[in-house]
């Protein structure tokens, strides 16, 4: 199969994805920065669960895409929220 | 037919997520880093999601892709938005050879 080769390269790609961004984490010189790699890696890790589905044709994964894409979302505005030095109900 | 076409856009969609990670990587500044990765990630991710539609065996996994492709649509640039603006006031430096700072203006 000529797809299979494919789908391998694509998650090989993503993994490349993955590890520059936890590089980024990890030598970050201040804390926005990590929280910029972390924004990227739950972006990151949707697209990943998309192409699980697609490879293996189970659709929970995208269930997985849906949860990942709205909980990073609220973690990277809490972060956010944080580091402008406010309480989180103003 | 609709494997070739999808095999097609999820390529492009890598090729973007690589692109914005190597700008996350290779940018000397915050924001040119958020500016760089946050677009380039989510062009990338949703070409993923439009690939997965297009290859979907059923119909609930297709209208499933399209949820995920609009919120990360909305999500992805209120979160660079967001951050942004944390970093802005957190007091991080803009680069060095930075030449306006519409935002310092504007406050003053």
């Amino acid at each position: 199969m000529v797809s299979v080769i494919f789908f391998n390269l694509f998650f090989i790609g993503l993994l490349g994805c993955c590890v520059m961004c936890l590089y980024r984490i990890g030598i970050g010189p201040s804390a926005p920065d990590r929280t910029v790699g972390i924004d990227i890696l739950g972006i990151v890790v949707v697209g990943f669960a998309a192409l699980l589905s697609i490879m293996t044709g189970k659709d929970y994964f995208l269930n997985v895409a849906i949860a990942w894409a709205l909980l990073s979302f609220i973690g990277t505005l809490a972060l956010a929220k944080h580091l402008e030095g406010k309480g989180f109900d103003e | 037919m609709n494997n070739t076409a999808g095999i097609l856009i999820i390529s492009i969609g890598v090729l973007f997520d690589l692109i914005g990670c190597i700008g996350l990587i290779r940018m000397p500044d915050i924001y040119n880093r958020l500016q760089a990765s946050t677009k380039c990630v989510t062009l990338g991710t949703c070409m993923i999601l439009l690939g997965a539609m297009v290859m979907a065996a059923t119909t609930a996994a297709v209208w499933k892709s399209a949820l995920c492709l609009l919120f990360i649509v909305i999500t992805a640039p209120t979160a660079a938005h967001s951050l942004a603006r944390g970093a802005y006031r957190s007091g991080v430096k803009l680069w060095s050879k930075s030449v306006a700072d519409q935002y310092a203006e504007d406050q003053s």
